[in-house]
């Protein structure tokens, strides 16, 4: 109750102020005070921010205007790292203003201060020239500041109207609360349905759902944290499309990304993050990507070696026309896969999340068995292996990076050595039922060093480790069991630089081999760089495959959309033949 | 009063502590929290509102006791859980052995003492009406309570903003803190709520059911309680329906004695355990069904660090 | 200044051994404050407790004869724990083994052999199985939740025992009283220790201990069962069979129980009787826990409660406190463990909103 009395006043003397700039700007009187708010969020804007957010629709950058948000020397220790380390910001009104760091720069942290979710130990927070104290989220939201997450913060059982009236401060009423989703929704260019429950939409749905809940509430700031992970290329458009108008509409963005190109073609100005600082500023228009990314890793962005796959692999994992229901209600069925993988290639699989990917991983590591009459559809090394246990599988040659690092490819609370027993034992680490420990620990310890795991040893626990690290031990790991069909996962999401270029790399060594890769992301940069042919994964359907060097993201991104020509039926081995050699 | 009136009095009076303990619980697990305690609120429930209208002579003084006393468990449940961090399963495992013993500790003096129980409410003339009027018009005070619970618990769940607001924390904590709630502060007051009515549910079978203390009267009530909730597929309709049901068994058993069926009284006092299992097993069985209706975050423990 | 929980980067060890300690002194502290409270002085009431049971041979004894069940038992309950299976029916699971390891003395009775006692417990593991391998079952089988099948079914075994002694197996001279025939004495456990009533069942529980351990540290399937316990989805991940643990947790557990319930009455009870155990089944879970569920902290965790026990009964007799006192202090145990636990994962810090410490100079502002 008490802090609300005062930025009321200070509004009031604010909108004076500038109610006389407007009229000194315009020459006549003007009532547009008495405007609804969302019709006129923009004029409105301009007279609680200062003539700034109007008169800088191109360039928000003039001088002499109040920020809307400023940071000065925003510090945030956690136990084991300095996540933010006197940051500070400006961001002015109606500015996209990019924050660009790699994965653990302390981008997110900083958000999570901004909005209230997470409270800084020293610095202060300023909006519109008034020092702020954001205890928490809700006040973040009168204050005028919205946040998109990156793993959205939506309840799965909960229809959309639901999910948006848990986060608006207004009489609990679903029927108008809909009503103004409609609205809002049609107005930005943001279809939804309120009434449909959240697990059923796509991820893309989602974000829509997470902005439309921070436009109604007609924000001066939107947050939107790395949002277009989620999305295909030319959804990419349509969500630029959406910024640049809110922008021009007087809204500041803080646009949260490590992708150079999209920050050159959105943002009005960057702040560049690395290890927790601020590492400089830049007017993105114009830098170059390369640039921008010596800002960002301190060096070039490293590339990896990449030479034409040899010829005439044969074929190591093959899915002969795999559907399957998904057990997970909120699942997605696979619909007849087919897909080849030649030792010596690296195969891609492009898809936003949630297309199928996860079922698809489940039936090909053999997390999810497949029905018994449903044997034949998979195999590894000309075994059909569609009835196996992901321990039978793996002693056939398979090896699987899964995307979750902590509590699936690894224990978090066991150390290193443990959790190379995890998926090792075959090698020579149990013996009449035991555990052999130096075996384990030595295997460990190579592991640690030949991928240049920066740990406290094999006894440091698995969650320890920074995400970077601990991806690599868990790739090491399945390389060092000598697999002959390699499966990753999202092998670098949530990984540094330097860690991904390294586990990239030795995807591509591996293939070099003669190694069968198969390499399911959502990063098409990624496919891109690494793999000799790409498929999409769309609704459970798998496309054909294309010669990397043939195609490009314009057709990949639409592809992922579910716009792709029906598969060729790929040489496969002969049914009755797999049976016989049974 | 004819039979038929007589057995349906009796299975709502056998059921009504259930109905009490299972919709505390179940609101408290749609928090996200499962608390395998309510035995040991129940009995502490019982035993303090038994000792405070024995010895006050109220017997409402001791349903109000046994209510506190039933919250009292549960914050301790809560500060472990929630402020502690503590292994959600084993604290309520803790929390049914300590109120075993405290509530045999406390109850030594009235062992033997005699209450006179809880009148039932008569309204004139209707409750004359025959069949009808006892069921409908001549029940005892809690047992109306226990239906207007039933009714505040189901608005609260689907009908009110915080009702939504619990049942997304369940669902998804991280969210529900991204945007900004107390998440821990919510689920305490969902487990508060749980152990007063697990509390109230002690004072019904103390009070009104037997009126009498015994050592471990609840006799695992407690446990069918949080049975009743997963049978519910954590539905308060369910849940209501669960626990008469239970009533009913809990009935049969007399009864069965009474038509001259020679059956060991064990057997039949193993009825309604069986009948427990039975159903969990029915219930089980569709693991579809458990997944799309149980709170997803159940039994995990939330830090807002993470 | 006000006081936040952090998580730690790396549990604590050294918190792993202290907090069972720091757990007991917290509960010695609250039964100091407790007899106080009560008007006893609290010196007399802690003599009474920890001293007086204990200060003769036959005390020590009696230590054994209750620590045995407990650490049988929880050593037993661990292996499931430890793996997220929540067996909480060893109470019923001790009381069908005592069930069909008595009926076997009974059928054997009067006759002698050495093979008498051997096949009594055999006969009390398989028969702690039995009941176990219900909720087993149903688990794998059907999904159904394994705490409320075992906990309901400590009830039903409960129910089972009191109709044999009511019924079929009562002593035909026994004036009607609801007990069995006492065993003979081939059909007993020897007594190991001279003017106590301590028996070979404590050889047993040693014997057990050290199993479990060889289990729990250095077998693989041992591994694979804290895998599962600490993170199911690697378990899955690394293709370790979940039903085979559901299966190996709750059937450890249950021949645990049901070797302790034979015992039981072929040690110092002698018959059978409506109730076998002063609530071993659910001590034996607070066991495990303050045992921090490794064989040789459950060792060290039944002694303590077993001296728990000890005092109750020492203490009924000198201070007049009822017996239930036993159950209070065994919950409140558990208690100041699981809260003091938290220091393992978490640390406590004061902050101020300016912050305690500084790591390092504000950053240069921009380039």
């Amino acid at each position: 109750m008490r802090f609300r009395r005062r930025p009321t006043r200070l509004r009031r003397r604010i909108r004076r102020r500038d109610y006389e700039c407007l009229r000194g700007a315009y020459g006549k009187r003007c009532t547009l005070a008495l405007a609804p708010p969302g019709r006129f969020a923009w004029l409105l804007s301009v007279m609680e921010n200062g003539v700034g957010g109007m008169t800088n629709q191109n360039d928000p950058q003039v001088v002499g205007v109040a920020p809307r948000l400023e940071l000065q020397d925003i510090t945030k220790i956690y136990p084991a790292v300095v996540a933010n380390d006197g940051v500070n910001l400006q961001v002015l009104p109606g500015e996209i203003h990019a924050v660009l760091g790699e994965n653990g720069a302390g981008k997110s942290t900083l958000m999570k201060i901004i909005y209230g979710v997470t409270k800084a130990d020293r610095g202060t927070v300023s909006w519109n020239g008034q020092e702020v104290e954001i205890a928490n989220p809700a006040q973040a939201r009168r204050l005028g500041i919205g946040m998109v997450f990156q793993h959205f913060s939506l309840f799965e059982t909960l229809t959309v109207v639901q999910n948006i009236a848990l986060a608006v401060e207004e009489p609990f009423d679903l029927d108008g609360l809909a009503r103004r989703i409609v609205e809002v929704s049609e107005r930005y260019g943001l279809p939804l349905d309120p009434r449909r429950l959240v697990h059923s939409l796509s991820v893309g749905e989602r974000q829509r759902v997470e902005i439309v809940r921070c436009l109604l509430q007609d924000p001066k700031l939107l947050i939107m944290d790395e949002p277009t992970s989620v999305l295909t290329p030319q959804a990419v458009r349509k969500l630029f499309e959406t910024l640049n108008r809110l922008s021009s509409e007087g809204c500041s963005i803080l646009y949260i990304s490590h992708k150079l190109e999209e920050i050159r073609e959105l943002c009005h100005k960057a702040t560049v993050m690395r290890g927790g600082k601020v590492t400089g500023e830049a007017d993105p228009r114009q830098e170059t990507a390369s640039s921008l990314a010596r800002m960002m890793i301190g060096r070039e962005l490293p590339v990896c070696q990449h030479a034409p796959a040899p010829e005439g692999g044969e074929p190591r994992l093959v899915i002969a026309g795999l559907s399957r229901t998904s057990d997970d209600p909120f699942g997605t069925d696979l619909k007849d896969i087919r897909l080849t993988v030649h030792g010596g290639e690296i195969v891609g699989i492009a898809g936003i999340s949630g297309n199928g990917q996860q079922e698809l991983l489940a039936a090909l590591s053999g997390e999810q068995p497949l029905d018994p009459h449903q044997t034949y559809e998979i195999h590894v090394n000309g075994e059909s292996v569609g009835n196996l246990d992901p321990a039978a599988r793996r002693s056939l040659g398979l090896g699987f990076v899964p995307e979750e690092r902590l509590g699936r490819g690894a224990v978090p609370a066991m150390s290193l050595a443990d959790n190379a027993l995890l998926t090792a034992h075959r090698a020579g680490m149990v013996k009449l039922g035991l555990v052999a420990g130096a075996q384990v620990r030595a295997f460990a310890d190579r592991c640690i060093e030949t991928f240049d795991v920066r740990c406290g040893g094999h006894e440091a626990v698995a969650k320890s480790l920074s995400g970077g690290n601990l991806q690599k031990f868990i790739v090491g790991r399945e390389l060092l069991q000598s697999p002959s069909v390699m499966i990753a996962a999202q092998p670098t999401w949530g990984v540094d630089v330097g860690a991904a270029t390294t586990i990239r790399q030795a995807l591509i060594d591996l293939r070099n081999r003669g190694v069968a890769v198969l390499v399911i992301s959502e990063e098409l940069e990624e496919l891109f760089e690494i793999c000799d042919r790409i498929a999409v994964i769309a609704e459970g359907r798998l496309s054909p495959t294309k010669v990397t060097a043939e195609t490009n993201q314009e057709e990949i991104g639409l592809w992922m959309s579910g716009m792709f020509p029906g598969v060729e039926d790929e040489p496969l081995p002969d049914r009755q033949e797999l049976i016989d050699a049974h | 009063m004819d039979t038929f009136t007589a057995i349906v009095l009796a299975t709502l009076g056998a059921g009504t502590p259930l109905v009490f303990a299972a919709l505390g619980e179940l609101i408290t697990e749609k928090s996200g929290v499962l608390n395998l305690g309510v035995e040991g609120m129940m009995l502490v429930g019982a035993v303090c509102g038994f000792a405070v209208a024995a010895d006050s002579g109220s017997i409402w003084l001791g349903v109000l006791t046994a209510v506190a006393a039933g919250a009292a468990m549960a914050l301790v449940f809560a500060v472990l859980t929630l402020t502690f961090q503590a292994n959600q399963v084993a604290s309520g495992l803790a929390l049914t052995i300590f109120g075993i013993g405290l509530s045999a500790f406390i109850g030594l003096g009235y062992t033997s003492v005699a209450l006179d129980g809880m009148d039932p409410v008569r309204i004139p003339v209707l409750s004359d009406i025959p069949v009808v009027g006892p069921l409908l018009f001549g029940l005892d005070p809690l047992m109306y309570l226990s239906f207007a619970l039933f009714g505040a618990v189901t608005w609260f769940l689907y009908r009110s903003k915080a009702g939504l607001l619990l049942r997304g924390i369940g669902e998804a904590p991280d969210s529900a803190h991204a945007i900004g709630y107390p998440v821990i502060r919510i689920r305490y007051l969902a487990v508060l709520f749980g152990g007063a009515m697990a509390g109230l549910g002690g004072a019904y079978l103390a009070l009104v059911y037997t009126p009498l203390w015994v050592e471990e009267m609840t006799a695992g009530r407690g446990w069918i309680a949080l049975a009743l909730v997963v049978f519910s597929t954590w539905r308060p309709g369910r849940v209501m329906l669960g626990a008469y049901l239970f009533g009913g068994v809990t009935i049969l058993q007399f009864h069965v004695q009474g038509l001259g069926i020679d059956l060991p009284s064990q057997l039949l006092s193993m009825l309604p355990y069986l009948a427990t299992i039975f159903v969990l097993v029915l219930i089980s069985r569709d693991i579809n069904t458990i997944r799309l209706n149980a709170p997803a975050s159940i039994g995990q423990a939330f830090h807002p660090s993470n | 200044m006000r006081i936040r929980i952090e998580p730690r980067a790396q549990p604590s060890r050294l918190m792993g051994w202290l907090s069972p300690l720091l757990a007991v002194v917290l509960t010695l502290v609250t039964g100091f404050l407790f007899s106080a409270f009560l008007g006893m002085n609290p010196v007399d009431a802690f003599h009474a407790f920890f001293v007086a049971p204990v200060d003769d041979l036959y005390g020590l004894g009696e230590l054994g004869v209750k620590a045995a069940p407990l650490a049988l038992i929880a050593v037993g309950l661990a292996i499931g724990f430890r793996s997220n299976v929540w067996n909480i029916g060893a109470e019923g699971q001790l009381t069908f083994g005592a069930l069909v390891g008595g009926g076997v003395a009974l059928w054997a009775y009067e006759m002698e052999g050495a093979w008498i006692l051997p096949a009594m417990i055999l006969a009390g593991a398989l028969g702690g199985m039995a009941w176990a391998s219900i909720p087993a079952f149903l688990r794998t089988r059907f999904n159904t939740n394994e705490i409320l099948v075992s906990l309901m079914l400590n009830y039903v075994a409960l129910l089972c025992l009191s109709y044999l002694v009511h019924g079929p197996w009562r002593d035909p001279e026994g004036f009607n009283f609801p007990e069995s025939r006492l065993f003979s004495e081939s059909a007993m456990l020897p007594v190991i220790l001279e003017d106590t009533r301590l028996h070979a069942g404590a050889l047993l529980a040693l014997v057990a201990v050290g199993l479990g351990w060889v289990f729990v540290k250095k077998s693989f399937i041992g591994y694979q069962m804290q895998v599962a316990g600490l993170a199911d989805t690697a378990a899955r991940y690394a293709g370790f069979n979940r039903k085979r643990m559901i299966w190996m947790g709750l059937l450890i557990g249950g021949a645990a129980a049901g070797i302790a319930g034979l015992c039981e009455v072929a040690g110092p009870i002698g018959q059978l009787l409506p109730s076998v155990s002063p609530g071993y089944g659910y001590a034996a879970i607070i066991v495990a826990f303050v045992g921090r569920l490794h064989p040789v902290g459950i060792l060290l965790a039944s002694l303590l409660m077993s001296l728990l026990y000890l005092g109750g009964e020492s203490a009924q007799m000198e201070l007049g406190l009822p017996s239930a006192v036993t159950g209070v202090f065994q919950g409140v145990l558990l208690f100041y463990l699981l809260a003091a636990d938290l220091f393992i994962n978490f640390r406590i810090r004061g902050a101020t909103p300016q912050g305690l410490r500084s790591p390092s100079k504000p950053a240069e502002a921009s380039s």
